[in-house]
């Protein structure tokens, strides 16, 4: 009925009063109703997740009205796993449900968009010459061309563009770069390919395909922690979620679980009701705070401490008092404990130096293969020397006998490892361990706490040895680390040793008091309660950690504090317990699976890889302001002698030796090289090994300023480099887009020069080093901003893709709902539409051409055997011997007109070397045919990877871990080298195998794969190191055990051979910049600058968002202390700038009782688009959290071709921390805010 | 002209206003409402709307009696056209000044808050300074009508009126020599009903006087 009839029928309508006249019933018309029930009708539902950067891999249900995304929800429908366990779902948070926003939102990137005054410029440019490539390099020849571009990066100035034009450019541009530099100039940067695996491989693909460099970003974001390649040989590996509801005592130290882990909390809270006891470890009242029975706050940065006095109750009462039956067992067999180091005389006293080796001995002690990397034990029942299986030399060249049940190699029986030669002792000696915390801190923040000097001897029980004749002291490391920890033995004695908690003698829980604040008597109550819960249980306790502890300098010593805890405690490997580092999203799944995929192995090898903190720390030239010298952190008992120069020196230098990887390579383009070494008649890699060591040939990593060696076209996409990761924010503005910038500091100039030993100085420094900077993305990020050409991709509800996490055992997909909005492309058909412009433009610039390619030596090869000692061929110490003392090189034909038909095909080298990866390989041959089928054949017979989804299949199907057929072969290629029997983990599940389709149908669990160290099967939870304690795996370590002694020579030098607490360094940024804040009345405070990851966004992602800005601040913002808050008169909501020489930021302050005085917090990844001021101190724009920040390389995380210290991508190499910072804070009053809205008149004036 | 605007245009006028009204009743009926801005700002409204409905609603009521009552019943009832011409200017003098007051505060603030600015539409606008014009007009006629305080005047609107709610011919005859002021007033006040449907001035017809007998809980029926 009409509602205008129900008006005029209203007094005859029938009507019924109930309830005593309290209610009626009324029959009018209810047509009305329908714009409610409409409001949450939709045409269909679309399983997606979102590709961000935050390790949840969620299930969500994207829902489409007439054509539009409408809303999403949260999926319920992930399979069960046990009885026992509680539910994975619901899995999502507020950021992703609040994704759909940005798909019709003002921020979201439509067309193409290009920089208007290189548009023009290209335009003449074609006029005049036509071709495109000759197009691009007249550009390029011109200076001033170059700069009137480049200077404006990041001031706007876009004009919209249509696809065929950019990429015209873009493959232009590339192929000139190829051409008159090489392919090694053009770079590629993204992040995280667990998140959408496809879109990841489009990139990465295209570039390994013309010869171009992918790199790094795990050991980048800092989110790496090296400590976990030098303990396990393993990048990380990690406990899903659920298995912490298995745990009996969780300590959740500097992670922040209900805001960084939002959809696995709810295990945390079940685990709670289950009776898991809980500890909290952070320096401010955070949200993970509240789940803590016990909350510790140590000053931020001082956590190793901690760990070092929790070791020393667990040591003393576990291990020395009351021998725990369990713990002494593990660490027996899994732990080095057991093994043998030599004591080196240096300075007048000993010191800890190698662990000891077969080839120490007469005859290798019979050994053939390998004898200096057979690591050496005694067996505690004969007291004969025994060379135990599983060490890394019998990882290579022999078969059966890696594996770590502890067995004699000679005698194949098994043996008792001896831990502590006290009461066998030959003799007892004083030995010196390097102390750090001693040293006063720049700003007196960190407490120093002075013991007796810089280097504290104890006494240790030793054997002699007969050496080759030579009398030589050895200890094990169970010896070693009693003393390192301070604890007095019976019958020891001697200084630096504590026999009492209450003694402030380095590492008692006394002793950390003034440095960490924290009570003794607390941290001796969660040693014990920790170490006893995992007595009881037998490994049941575990540490839950992130990025708060690892972002520090010294964040291996945080780290190693932590892991000796769980090792000490036998807790890794079993499930509920062991050591969980939740930082990015890393854990990609089918990896062996995607690799030929994403580095294009099916066409050529190797790929070319970079390990990105060594290479933005040369090529923004931030080496170039850097404070820190190698003598400040090296340790006291170093040899002084072998370390001149500057960390930049020591990265060169471990580059020339292999160990770290290079971009740019060689100071020649490498097509040239081949094509002189051709010339004259020689072999390409001769012909570069001649003239490197001739010197006549330069590697580009010397001389990082010389044009030569400039990287030339950067690609960025599935990132915001430049608003999010970029340390030193203000250096990459400077030196690598050459555009307005905030730096303060001066660079190192004179003395610089002085002080280097290996890189070339130029007095001017170069500012825009890329000719191109090419980001795709679907939102205008800062990135965005700072570049000259900018592509619309589809977002994550457009686009057909993978995803996994290592918080849950299932596959995700991301799938197209709707199609790409306006004009936007999945990142698959942009790098294919690449693809195939650059093939047709390379026709008469470049053809089918040979190449040289540098690669590092690499883990998880015969290489990592390669250099025992540190030699340099540089320095005429060894020959050079590529893949020995040098960079493995290898000659490389690529078929530039052809990149198209390989970007969508599955290449030959498959079949013709198989398939694998960490170090175990297989044949591939049955599904690679298969692939033909499922995909079809292109016309030359290769398997289509046309679409998305082509592209996911060749994932899923070459990948153990989604083809049971697979992971039976790969476990059986195992069972090979540990001579063990692998395949009855896989076995059960040989049929499965798992499509795209299937996984769009439900999320799917995993496969068990050798690839990885746990196991996902009906009765555990995956548990990193479960299959190396329950199959007895050698962890891919020196020993094979858990390596808790690292005796390569840099680790000694610079004092890691053993955990200790190391405070934070200086960094000197605030010192000269205190005359520059305004009047001298202006009151200021310092403060230590942390940057956690934030509440309302999950890196830069969704802090755009409308309604995340709704539910923060709606802008940039700080917190500070009410302490540090009076002293510099600011109150709550004032507008404040944060400047040190790096640079400057312009927030508000969030004043709150949450953060510990001395400290200011600025969540990380706040865009600089939204709602930021200009600073007074720069002129330019308020920067980005990392305005005030600049990497700094460490030494130790240089070492490479050295067992588990060898590189690999994303798994060893340096780290950009940056933590320990400080920056000067002063308010800003609000009639000074400059909103900069005025610049466009300022440029017009000029 | 004469004969358009006073014998056709007030058909079409009202035909519009009843058909229009009726469809958008009908048919969108989220979209009739008052459009009410007071979420967005309390000031100047409470004031100004109040001192505005209050004179719009007397003035409203005055047209409607004084037009349409058949010269008739005045005449039975002892009336006269004087009496009635000098009630009507008083009461419509002060409901006039009280509404104009209203409206210069309402559409003061409509024009000058930059919030209610920014949510208004044409519309919003429009409807508020016609209305301020035609009551100007209508101000503006009782200048006029103090002239001749004998209201024969006035009943020649009375008659045009009722001639056109009752459909005969010829009522344009009576507006032939009145005061330009009239028919401008008498023209725009046809427009705005031309124009109402469109409006927010739709609000007028509705008022919730039910919701004040209601019982609490009201469960409808399923349709049939």
């Amino acid at each position: 009925m009409s509602y205008f009839i129900d008006r005029i029928t209203y007094f005859a309508q029938n009507r019924e009063k109930f309830s005593d006249g309290h209610g009626i019933t009324t029959s009018e018309n209810r047509a009305w109703e329908e714009a409610y029930r409409g409001r949450w009708a939709h045409d269909k539902v679309v399983r997606s997740t979102h590709g961000v950067n935050c390790t949840g891999s969620c299930s969500w249900k994207i829902y489409v009205k007439n054509g539009l995304i409408t809303w999403e929800t949260q999926q319920t429908d992930y399979p069960r796993t046990r009885p026992d366990l509680p539910n994975h779902e619901p899995r999502g948070c507020a950021r992703g449900a609040s994704y759909s926003w940005y798909i019709y939102s003002a921020s979201r990137l439509k067309y193409p968009l290009i920089r208007k005054r290189l548009l023009k410029m290209w335009r003449r440019m074609k006029q005049q010459y036509g071709d495109p490539v000759d197009s691009w390099k007249a550009i390029q020849a011109d200076p001033a061309l170059r700069a009137e571009y480049q200077e404006v990066r990041g001031k706007g100035g876009f004009v919209r563009a249509d696809w065929d034009e950019v990429n015209e450019i873009i493959a232009a541009s590339n192929i000139h770069t190829i051409k008159e530099h090489g392919p090694d100039r053009v770079i590629g940067f993204s992040p995280i390919p667990a998140m959408s695996m496809v879109s990841y491989a489009a990139g990465s693909r295209y570039l390994s395909l013309i010869g171009g460099v992918c790199m790094s970003f795990y050991d980048w974001y800092c989110d790496l922690p090296p400590a976990s390649p030098q303990t396990w040989g393993e990048q990380t590996d990690v406990p899903e979620s659920a298995d912490w509801y298995n745990s009996g005592f969780i300590i959740m130290w500097g992670s922040n679980v209900p805001q960084t882990r939002t959809p696995d909390a709810h295990f945390m809270t079940e685990a709670r009701y289950k009776g898991t006891q809980v500890v909290t470890i952070t320096p401010d009242y955070s949200e993970a705070s509240k789940f803590g029975d016990i909350w510790l706050n140590p000053k931020q940065g001082t956590d190793a401490a901690v760990g070092m006095a929790m070791g020393h109750v667990i040591l003393k009462e576990f291990h020395l008092d009351n021998v725990s039956e369990y713990f002494d067992d593990y660490t027996r067999k899994y732990s080095d404990f057991s093994f043998l180091v030599k004591l080196e005389k240096r300075d007048g006293r000993y010191v800890p130096g190698r662990m000891l080796r077969a080839s120490d001995f007469d005859e290798n002690l019979g050994h053939e293969n390998n004898p200096d990397w057979k690591t050496i034990c005694l067996d505690e029942k004969t007291g004969d020397v025994v060379v135990p299986t599983g060490s890394i030399g019998f990882r290579w060249g022999e078969e059966g006998k890696w594996n770590i049940l502890p067995t004699d190699s000679k005698t194949k029986q098994e043996f008792l490892p001896q831990k502590t030669l006290l009461g066998s002792e030959d003799d007892i000696l004083e030995v010196g361990f390097p102390y750090f915390a001693n040293a006063e801190h720049e700003h007196g923040y960190f407490e120093s706490n002075q013991q007796s000097g810089d280097v504290l001897e104890r006494k240790l029980p030793v054997k002699y040895l007969d050496l080759n004749g030579e009398k030589v002291a050895v200890v094990t490391v169970f010896d070693l680390t009693c003393a390192n920890y301070g604890i007095e033995r019976e019958g020891l004695g001697g200084d630096n040793v504590a026999s009492d908690y209450a003694q402030n003698i380095a590492y008692t829980p006394k002793w950390q008091e003034s440095i960490t604040g924290v009570s003794a008597d607390k941290i001796i109550q969660v040693a014990r309660e920790f170490a006893r819960n995992a007595d009881v249980t037998k490994g049941k306790s575990m540490i839950i950690i992130g990025a708060a502890m690892n972002h520090w300098y010294h964040m291996d010593m945080n780290y190693r504090a932590c892991i000796n805890m769980l090792v000490f405690c036998g807790c890794v490997g079993q499930s509920g317990g062991g050591w969980s580092h939740y930082v990015g999203q890393e854990k990609l799944r089918p990896q062996t699976g995607w690799l030929p995929l994403a580095f294009a192995l099916d066409w050529t090898r190797p790929p070319r890889q970079q390990n990105s903190t060594s290479f933005f720390y040369a090529h923004t030239d931030q080496w170039r302001y850097e404070t820190l010298g190698v003598g400040d952190i090296l340790s006291p008992t170093a040899d002084k002698k072998r370390w001149e120069g500057t960390l930049i020196d020591c990265n060169i230098r471990a580059e020339r030796m292999g160990w770290l990887p290079s971009a740019p390579q060689l100071q020649e383009n490498p097509l040239e090289l081949v094509k002189q070494a051709e010339k004259a008649d020689k072999d390409p890699v001769e012909y570069v090994v001649d003239r490197l060591s001739s010197g006549s040939l330069r590697m580009s990593c010397e001389d990082p300023d010389n044009p030569d060696n400039w990287p030339r076209n950067l690609f960025v996409w599935r990132s915001n480099l430049l608003g999010s990761s970029g340390k030193g924010h203000e250096y990459f503005l400077k030196h690598f887009l050459g555009t307005q910038h905030g730096v303060q500091g001066e660079d190192l100039g004179e003395k610089g020069r002085a002080a280097s030993t290996d890189v070339v100085w130029h007095d001017q420094a170069p500012e825009g080093k890329l000719d191109l900077v090419v980001t795709l993305d679907f939102r205008m990020s800062t990135t965005c901003m700072y570049s000259d050409i900018v592509l619309p991709t589809a977002s994550w509800y457009e686009k057909n893709d993978l995803n996994t996490s290592d918080m849950h055992p299932f596959i995700h997909p991301l799938s197209k709902a709707i199609d790409p909005v306006w004009q936007s492309r999945s990142d698959w058909d942009i790098y294919k539409g690449l693809a195939k412009k650059f093939s047709e433009l390379s026709v008469g610039h470049l053809g089918k051409e040979k190449e040289i390619v540098l690669t590092p030596i690499q883990h998880d090869t015969p290489g990592e055997l390669a250099q025992v000692d540190v030699k340099e061929w540089r320095k005429g110490e060894c020959e050079l011997i590529p893949g020995k003392t040098a960079p493995a090189m290898k000659v490389v034909e690529r078929d530039f007109p052809a990149t198209y038909e390989r970007f969508t095909s599955l290449g030959p080298l498959l079949e013709k070397l198989g398939n694998g990866g960490k170090g175990i390989g297989w044949n591939t041959d049955p599904e690679v045919a298969f692939l033909k089928e499922l995909n079809g054949e292109n016309k030359a017979g290769y398997a289509k990877i046309e679409t998305d989804i082509d592209a996911a299949e060749v994932v899923l199907t070459l990948a153990p871990e989604t083809n049971g057929e697979v992971a039976v072969k790969a476990w059986a290629a195992l069972s090979k080298m540990t001579g063990r029997e692998h395949t009855h983990l896989a076995k059960p599940k040989e049929e499965e195998k798992i499509r795209f389709r299937d996984i769009q149908a439900q999320p799917r669990k995993i496969i068990s794969s050798p690839t990885w160290s746990g196991l996902e099967s009906e009765h555990v939870c995956y548990n990193a190191g479960y299959t190396n304690v329950h199959e007895y795996i050698p962890w891919r370590t020196l020993t094979g055990r858990q390596q808790l002694y690292q005796d390569h020579p840099w680790m000694l030098d610079f004092g890691e051979g053993l955990v200790s607490y190391r405070p934070p360094i200086n960094t000197a940024t605030v010192e000269s910049m205190l005359e520059k804040h305004g009047s001298a009345e202006t009151p200021y405070v310092t403060l230590n600058f942390i940057t956690p990851h934030q509440k309302w966004g999950i890196h830069s992602t969704y802090s755009d968002n409308l309604h995340m800005l709704t539910l923060s601040r709606g802008g940039p913002i700080v917190w500070m202390s009410e302490t540090d808050a009076k002293l510099a008169d600011i109150r709550d909501n004032d507008w404040v700038e944060v400047f040190n020489t790096n640079g400057a930021i312009t927030a508000r302050a969030v004043v709150s009782q949450r953060v510990n005085d001395g400290m200011l917090m600025m969540y990380h990844a706040q865009e600089k688009i939204v709602n930021t001021p200009g600073s007074k101190i720069t002129g330019a724009r308020g920067g980005i959290h990392n305005s005030v920040t600049r990497a700094t390389v460490k030494p130790t995380h240089m070492v490479g071709a050295y067992a588990q210290q060898s590189y690999g991508f994303n798994y060893y190499g340096t780290v950009g921390s940056n933590r320990d910072e400080f920056v000067v804070v002063r308010k800003i009053e609000d009639q000074d805010i400059d909103w900069m809205e005025g610049s466009a008149e300022i440029e017009v004036a000029k | 002209m004469n004969f358009f605007l006073f014998q056709i245009f007030p058909y079409i006028a009202i035909a519009v206003l009843l058909l229009g009204s009726l469809l958008r009743f009908d048919r969108d009926p989220y979209s009739w409402r008052s459009k009410s801005s007071q979420l967005l700002r309390r000031k100047q409204l409470i004031v100004g709307s109040v001192l505005f409905h209050l004179g719009i609603i007397t003035i409203l009521f005055g047209h409607i009696v004084g037009l349409l009552t058949p010269i008739a019943i005045f005449d039975a009832l002892g009336i006269t056209h004087s009496a009635k011409q000098i009630l009507a200017i008083a009461a419509g003098g002060i409901a006039g000044v009280f509404c104009f007051i209203g409206i210069i505060m309402l559409l003061h603030r409509r024009l000058f808050d930059p919030r209610i600015r920014a949510t208004s539409s044409f519309a919003d606008i429009a409807v508020l300074v016609l209305l301020l014009a035609q009551l100007s007009l209508g101000m503006y006629s009782i200048v006029i009508s103090l002239q001749h305080l004998d209201g024969y005047e006035m009943v020649k609107f009375m008659n045009w009126a009722q001639h056109i709610a009752t459909f005969r011919s010829g009522a344009h005859e009576f507006l032939a020599d009145v005061d330009i002021v009239f028919k401008l007033h008498i023209a725009l006040g046809l427009f705005i009903m031309f124009i109402w449907p469109f409006t927010r001035l739709v609000h007028v017809f509705s008022a919730p006087v039910g919701f004040v007998f209601r019982p609490y809980q009201i469960v409808r029926k399923r349709e049939t």
